[in-house]
């Protein structure tokens, strides 16, 4: 495969009737990769996940996936390195987990000693053999993790792993992330908030309505969108009233002065605060938080709805 | 071939775990049973077959019985699926549509054959024992093509479950129409053809035009198909009457129903293969 995207899509766009579900996104995800993909319910994360693992078809637009098309009837052969994790998915109440994951092990022609370990992985072997009606709604969830495992796929596709995992269940889904990116594999997750990300996650592309809203790291998102940081510096009264002569038309309040300013002059602000030798008590700076990064990009989404 | 012997052996299992394939089994055989010995009473010592009544008694049965078993199968087997998420992650595997289908249509038939065997059987041997004849004096030919039709009886509704089940987007849906095509084939197709006769009191309806209408509907062509099998099975069930132009030959009474088997599974599989996931 080299060097070529395992997922390639240009300017793909599907459309149900009327609605458009996805318009015009282009991407490119290369081996070794961790993309998010992140926006609302109805944004199109999971008809570009259908489209990419071949379930659907483009209106318009080219999808190829390890360099062909997943509509293509030779595609096939190639679901056997895929992984994929639907969103939901209730697995049939009276089989155990280890017939279910054996049932898609023979499907994908992968080893079924191989199994024991996947239980291991996501700390399901005690319960391997017991009937999933006995599971609670996180071990279902850890089940489908391990059988998107299966094979040790080149694509992994995960529709919100992490919903319904506690904190530790969730630190080891990035765990496993991380294993499989370092083994060589692509992976593709999908997610209601940014916030829900790890900082492993590679790139970010956050969909609005089926466009492309943005695509980047979370630090580069953070710095295109421009969203000032909040600068509050503290001090005797004497201090903020030089401050407010210095710094005209500032927001002065509870003994407190507020600046905002964009990331790029974050550090020429605080030098000349500095030089100013005004005598501070404390300095508090926030950066955008993911959730405001988030918001900013997908704001304007219900107006279709009222 | 390996993949399609897997979801064969998947669809078997889940029938199997499910109790109540355990309980139609059970049903069919107590109802096979009881039919057979009511059936078998009034024969006294005439010449004819006990076993020879069991099958126009099952074929009765049948009639009813299979075709919502069958239905009953299959109306569930893909939009139940779909509802559950286990269809879109089943066609990420290297399966295609078709072999989905067929898995599912062989697995079922596999289960549908067993009640039908066990539930049929039992009631024949014991027949065959209790009855006067003997084992070796019984209509047997009759009774084999009894089990045979009838699982052929079992495919033609599994067939016509899928298309419904690859058509619809909800369950509910799904339900109402294996219902409605229930009642639409066993019991208003009849209805309807009695009433087309009563009205044409002028005959002007030719005998051939009846009888191919009639054997358009499969559970028609299954009973002609029993009830003349032997000349006893047509003398008990009424059919003795029939003249030759009224009967149809065995081979296009299978055709007829191997159509059916068929054209509705080729069906399914080419709305399976447009279905929207």
């Amino acid at each position: 495969m080299g060097l070529n995207p395992t997922i390639e899509l240009s300017s793909v766009t599907k459309e149900y009737g009327k609605t458009i579900a996805v318009d015009g996104v282009s991407l490119a995800v290369a081996p070794g990769e961790c993309l998010a993909l992140v926006g609302h319910n109805g944004a199109g994360k999971s008809t570009l996940i259908k489209m990419v693992l071949g379930l659907i078809g483009p209106t318009n637009g080219r999808v190829r996936v390890m360099g062909r098309d997943p509509l293509d009837s030779a595609f096939n052969n190639l679901r056997s390195k895929i992984g994929f994790l639907p969103e939901q998915v209730l697995f049939q109440n009276n089989m155990t987990g280890r017939e279910t994951l054996e049932f898609y092990a023979r499907l994908k022609g992968a080893s079924l000693e191989a199994l024991d370990a996947l239980f291991h992985r996501v700390d399901l072997f005690g319960a391997a053999n017991n009937r999933i009606s006995t599971y609670s709604k996180g071990m279902r969830q850890r089940l489908g993790l391990a059988q998107a495992l299966i094979g040790t796929p080149d694509l992994l596709i995960l529709d919100e792993p992490t919903s319904g995992l506690d904190p530790a269940s969730r630190q080891n889904v990035y765990s496993i992330i991380n294993d499989m990116k370092a083994a060589g594999a692509t992976v593709l997750i999908s997610s209601h908030a940014l916030t829900e990300l790890d900082s492993r996650i590679d790139r970010v592309a956050i969909l609005n309505r089926g466009h492309m809203a943005a695509l980047g790291t979370i630090a580069e998102l953070r710095r295109t969108i421009g969203l000032p940081s909040e600068i509050k510096v503290h001090g005797s009264a004497e201090s903020l009233q030089r401050l407010a002569d210095y710094y005209s038309g500032k927001g002065y309040m509870n003994g407190a002065a507020h600046f905002s300013c964009s990331a790029s002059e974050k550090i020429d602000f605080l030098r000349e605060l500095m030089e100013l030798n005004i005598p501070l008590t404390d300095i508090e700076v926030n950066d955008p938080s993911l959730e405001q990064v988030f918001l900013a990009l997908t704001k304007g989404e219900d107006l279709g709805n009222e | 071939m390996n993949r399609l012997w897997t979801l064969i052996t998947k669809e078997a299992r889940d029938g199997l775990r499910n109790r109540w394939v355990v309980m139609i089994t059970l049903v069919m055989t107590g109802l096979a049973l009881i039919l057979s010995f009511l059936g078998s009473a009034p024969t006294g010592t005439t010449s004819v077959s006990p076993l020879a009544v069991t099958v126009v008694s099952l074929s009765s049965l049948s009639i009813f019985f299979i075709p919502l078993i069958a239905l009953l199968l299959a109306y569930d087997s893909v939009v139940g699926e779909a509802e559950r998420g286990t269809l879109t992650l089943l066609l990420t595997h290297p399966v295609s549509r078709t072999e989905v289908i067929l898995g599912k249509f062989i697995g079922h038939l596999f289960l549908l054959a067993i009640a039908i065997v066990i539930g049929y059987g039992v009631a024949g041997v014991t027949i065959s024992f209790t009855g006067e004849g003997g084992f070796a004096g019984q209509e047997w030919d009759s009774f084999l093509r009894l089990l045979l039709s009838s699982i052929l009886l079992g495919a033609i509704f599994l067939s016509i479950g899928y298309v419904i089940s690859t058509w619809v987007s909800e369950r509910g849906m799904a339900a109402a129409l294996a219902i409605g095509i229930w009642l639409l084939f066993v019991l208003l197709y009849d209805m309807g053809l009695l009433a087309l006769l009563a009205a044409d009191g002028e005959g002007a309806l030719s005998g051939g035009l009846v009888k191919w209408l009639m054997l358009a509907n499969p559970t028609d062509s299954y009973r002609m198909f029993n009830l003349t099998s032997s000349n006893a099975t047509a003398l008990l069930s009424g059919m003795a009457g029939l003249s030759v132009e009224h009967r149809a030959s065995d081979t296009s009474l299978i055709l007829i129903m191997l159509s059916w088997v068929v054209a509705p599974l080729v069906i399914a599989c080419m709305i399976f293969r447009k279905r929207q996931l």
